[in-house]
């Protein structure tokens, strides 16, 4: 590696380290009639994808009302998490679907 | 009421009978009675979205008809990739039966009286459906693709049993 590559890499570094905490991206699959399990240690503004890969269509739906995402087989959606708390999230379809999301600060 | 009896008595008596237990249906025939009952089912919500004004009641029946039109269209594709020809049989013409009179008779009632009839017999028509799945239909199912899908049959129709038994508790 030259030295001049190496300083922009060190450079880049830095630059990443000094950044707030990076948003993650997170996929939640729906199929066969559930939710896949939910991802851990989810924080503040990260974004969770819905992706409805089975062949009804389904909701990804907060109890508490701050989201309502209706998904068409096949379909997906980005959800930003905007608050924090634990948010129990049903189908609206099939109410027996269901799945808490736990959002740290 | 009298007829409401009967119905289910018919229906009991149809599910019951030594064609729906015998273990040696065929696969055609299996296709048949599992298509049978979501068209069947689809009928039973359309009637009730026709008649009916309660919101809940209306987007559960919209979800039959969504739900089970989805995993009939998957039936019929696989039949079709399979080149098997779904095959009538004393089973589903009596379930057919069944489901007609019900429709007569659930036609005659209206607002609450339709609507808790109604949910009450998508709980009796998904459990009694359910269980042949689970005791007869499954287990007798030779393809593996065409168990599969009753497989996934049986996951959705339990929802549907306990989301409409959930309903039904509002109506008592």
């Amino acid at each position: 590696m030259s030295s001049g590559r190496l300083l922009s890499a060190l450079l880049a570094g830095l630059v990443l380290l000094a950044s707030p905490a990076l948003a993650e991206e997170y996929v939640i699959v729906i199929d066969a009639m559930k939710f896949a399990a939910p991802p851990d240690g989810l924080k503040e503004n990260d974004v969770i994808v819905w992706r409805n890969e089975d062949i009804f269509r389904h909701t990804a739906t907060d109890r508490g009302g701050s989201f309502d995402i209706d998904l068409e087989p096949g379909a997906e959606a980005r959800l930003t998490l905007a608050a924090t708390g634990t948010f129990e999230v049903y189908c609206r379809y099939h109410p027996g679907m269901t799945l808490d999301l736990v959002v740290e600060p | 009421m009298f007829r409401i009896l009967l119905a289910s008595a018919a229906m009991a008596v149809v599910l019951a009978s030594p064609t729906f237990a015998q273990a040696d249906l065929t696969d055609p025939q299996i296709a048949h009675i599992a298509y049978t009952a979501g068209e069947l089912d689809i009928a039973s919500a359309e009637q009730a979205l026709r008649k009916s004004t309660n919101p809940e009641v209306t987007e559960f029946a919209e979800t039959m008809v969504r739900d089970h039109r989805a995993v009939n269209e998957q039936a019929l594709s696989l039949l079709e990739k399979l080149g098997v020809e779904p095959q009538d049989n004393a089973t589903s013409a009596a379930l057919s039966e069944a489901a007609e009179a019900k429709l007569e008779e659930l036609e005659a009632l209206e607002g609450e009286a339709f609507d808790a009839a109604y949910v009450a017999n998508e709980v009796a028509f998904h459990q009694t459906v359910n269980e042949a799945l689970e005791a007869t239909l499954i287990p007798s199912a030779e393809n593996a693709e065409l168990k599969a899908l009753l497989e996934s049959g049986l996951t959705l129709f339990g929802e549907h049993q306990m989301h409409a038994e959930h309903l039904a508790a509002t109506f008592k």
